[in-house]
């Protein structure tokens, strides 16, 4: 349930939800994580629930030691309000046999919240894809149906990729075409549920293996950002995204000098 | 997942697969029904000893250990000094507890339990001691209900937890002099001093502490939590005594903690270091060499900690002290 930190509680109307599936190399974490870092969002509130295996440390976006001991928790709101903006951020997994109450929570938030759209951030295993998927970018998304009579010809213009359903019985001609994303989490289940609600979403993922997953981070919020300008892209190069501090020893702790 | 060196570890992936929530979609009524009845086996309990007119306890500071080190320094330094009853308990079931079923009676002494004690000449200071375990789906439930029957206004929260150094990122090679120590995480609506250092990024706390902290950020309760970083697998009387100053703060302590207590404690990590100590007290008993040399190489570093032994006196019989990582050592 979204629990507002300040006295006021925000309103969400006619803004754009970006949320992560906690997925494959948890990329779209990692791509929410950048966005609240570069825009500087300040946090509007929790979203506490028994879904979410609980978690707290210190801000993680801290650009100051004044800032910097402020706690965080598993599941957090940031807004941005000249950029109509809402983000949810999740670090923690969702407990597995609560997956399904997380998802009708979710539904009735965004429902509740009267977001414009929302977009789900996710990955997909990069061994599972077939064989016309190997060819070309890795990226790919998915409309709603809602979404797709607003935005369907817009994405056509950018030149995305839909993902590709699959085969369930692949060598067989005529056998039934699926949507399979592997290691995305609850991002199918989420967007089967939103289509049948009537959300107007958009999921955005990326085809990763489990590593150093920053560059896909990037690649995904890149990707994003041409759809939805979220950071004016300069005219050579791309878009500095800022590194949040809590992205620091990622690899571990520093080495034992005795070892020189 | 068995490992090269043959222990087993449970593995966990962050790649989550999908098909398993395709399977729970379709479940049919019976499955709901299992679920249902496990969900309900599962559920957390406060239990009252005495009877309380069902409104909630009032409360001006609730301190709540989880860890081993944390929960023996309660029993140790806070326990032992008399003035404690207990009050109430929190009864639940998961994997790792023993039995089938939810205990419906009081947990016995030594038993993993979850255990409310009130001070008898300030009643409005609660400790929480969580010994068992709480499984990961049961942490929010468990703050739900407890903090469902303590007053929550002006309360103040103090967590004291346990935490291993390997668990500690640093930019900074951590060295063996510098463990343990703590370090503090607090929520937006605690003002009040704070005895040691942030939790610094990108460190995070999880388990019960994280619960209950998450929950008092959330419902704006004033919570500071003491996470101990100790190098130490078993508890020990130097791991405990870093919460000292943390405690001070809340409650007046004892000068000496109860030896008795500590021995029961140190107990457990006895049995497992006890062929070690069997070995050399054979050498000794036999007229052979002297007790290993690591073991008194052992001692003399611990007793270089500079808190060491102002507070625990150790009688020479204790000199069977075995190579063992433990710090501290009560005879068989």
């Amino acid at each position: 349930m979204f629990i507002s930190s300040g006295d006021v509680v925000p309103s969400f109307k006619g803004f754009t939800l970006i949320m992560p599936a906690v997925s494959v190399g948890n990329v779209g974490q990692l791509a929410v994580d950048l966005l609240i870092s570069t825009l500087n969002m300040p946090r509007v509130g929790y979203f506490h629930t028994d879904c979410l295996i609980p978690m707290v440390g210190n801000n993680p976006y801290a650009t100051a030691t004044e800032d910097a001991a402020q706690l965080s928790t598993s599941a957090e709101v940031f807004s941005h309000s000249d950029l109509k903006l809402a983000v949810l951020q999740i670090r923690t997994p969702i407990i597995q046999t609560k997956v399904r109450s997380f998802r009708k929570l979710m539904v009735s938030w965004i429902k509740s919240s009267g977001f414009l759209r929302s977009v789900l951030l996710s990955s997909s295993h990069a061994y599972q894809r077939d064989d016309q998927q190997l060819h070309g970018t890795p990226l790919r998304f998915l409309l709603t149906p809602s979404l797709q009579t607003e935005e369907g010809q817009r994405v056509e213009e950018l030149g995305w990729r839909e993902l590709e359903r699959i085969s369930a019985f692949p060598g067989i001609s005529d056998s039934e075409q699926r949507l399979y994303i592997p290691g995305g989490g609850v991002t199918k289940a989420l967007y089967t549920d939103c289509c049948a609600e009537d959300i107007p979403m958009a999921v955005v993922l990326i085809f990763c293996s489990e590593g150093d997953n920053i560059p896909d981070a990037f690649a995904l919020i890149n990707h994003l950002n041409d759809w939805l300008h979220l950071l004016e892209k300069p005219t050579q190069g791309s878009v500095q995204w800022r590194v949040p501090p809590s992205w620091r020893l990622l690899f571990g702790s520093g080495i034992p000098p005795l070892l020189f | 997942m068995a490992t090269f060196f043959g222990e087993v570890l449970s593995v966990y992936s962050r790649a989550v697969e999908e098909d398993e929530y395709d399977d729970m979609t379709n479940e049919n009524e019976e499955d709901e029904q299992i679920r249902r009845e496990i969900e309900e086996k599962r559920s957390v309990h406060v239990h009252w000893l005495s009877q309380t007119d069902g409104g909630s306890v009032p409360c001006s500071d609730l301190i709540i250990a989880v860890g081993p080190n944390a929960t023996g320094f309660i029993s140790a330094y806070v326990l032992s000094s008399g003035g404690w009853t207990a009050v109430g308990w929190v009864s639940l079931w998961n994997e790792r507890s023993h039995g089938s079923g939810r205990p419906d009676t009081a947990p016995g002494p030594g038993e993993p339990s979850c255990i409310l004690y009130q001070q008898k000449n300030s009643p409005s200071v609660l400790i929480c001691q969580c010994s068992c375990y709480v499984a990961e789906d049961q942490l929010f439930q468990w703050t739900e209900k407890v903090f469902g029957c303590v007053q929550t206004r002006d309360l103040t929260v103090t967590v004291l937890s346990d935490c291993s150094a390997a668990e500690y990122k640093t930019p900074d090679y951590l060295s063996g002099s510098s463990v343990p120590f703590l370090r503090s995480l607090r929520t937006g609506a605690h003002k009040g001093p704070v005895a040691c250092p942030p939790l610094e990024q990108p460190n995070i706390s999880t388990g019960l502490a994280a619960a209950v902290l998450s929950h008092c950020q959330v419902q704006r309760i004033a919570a500071v939590l003491y996470q101990c970083y100790s190098d130490v697998l078993q508890p020990d009387s130097l791991t405990m005594q870093t919460y000292r100053a943390a405690v001070s703060a809340v409650l007046k302590l004892d000068q000496n903690p109860s030896a008795d207590v500590l021995q029961k404690i140190t107990r457990v990590s006895e049995l497992q270091t006890a062929f070690t100590c069997e070995a050399e007290r054979n050498t000794k008993l036999t007229g052979g060499a002297a007790p290993v040399e690591t073991g008194y190489t052992n001692w003399r570093r611990h007793s270089s900690f500079p808190d060491a032994g102002n507070d625990v006196r150790m009688p020479s019989s204790w000199s069977c002290v075995p190579s063992s990582p433990n710090r501290f050592e009560v005879p068989i």
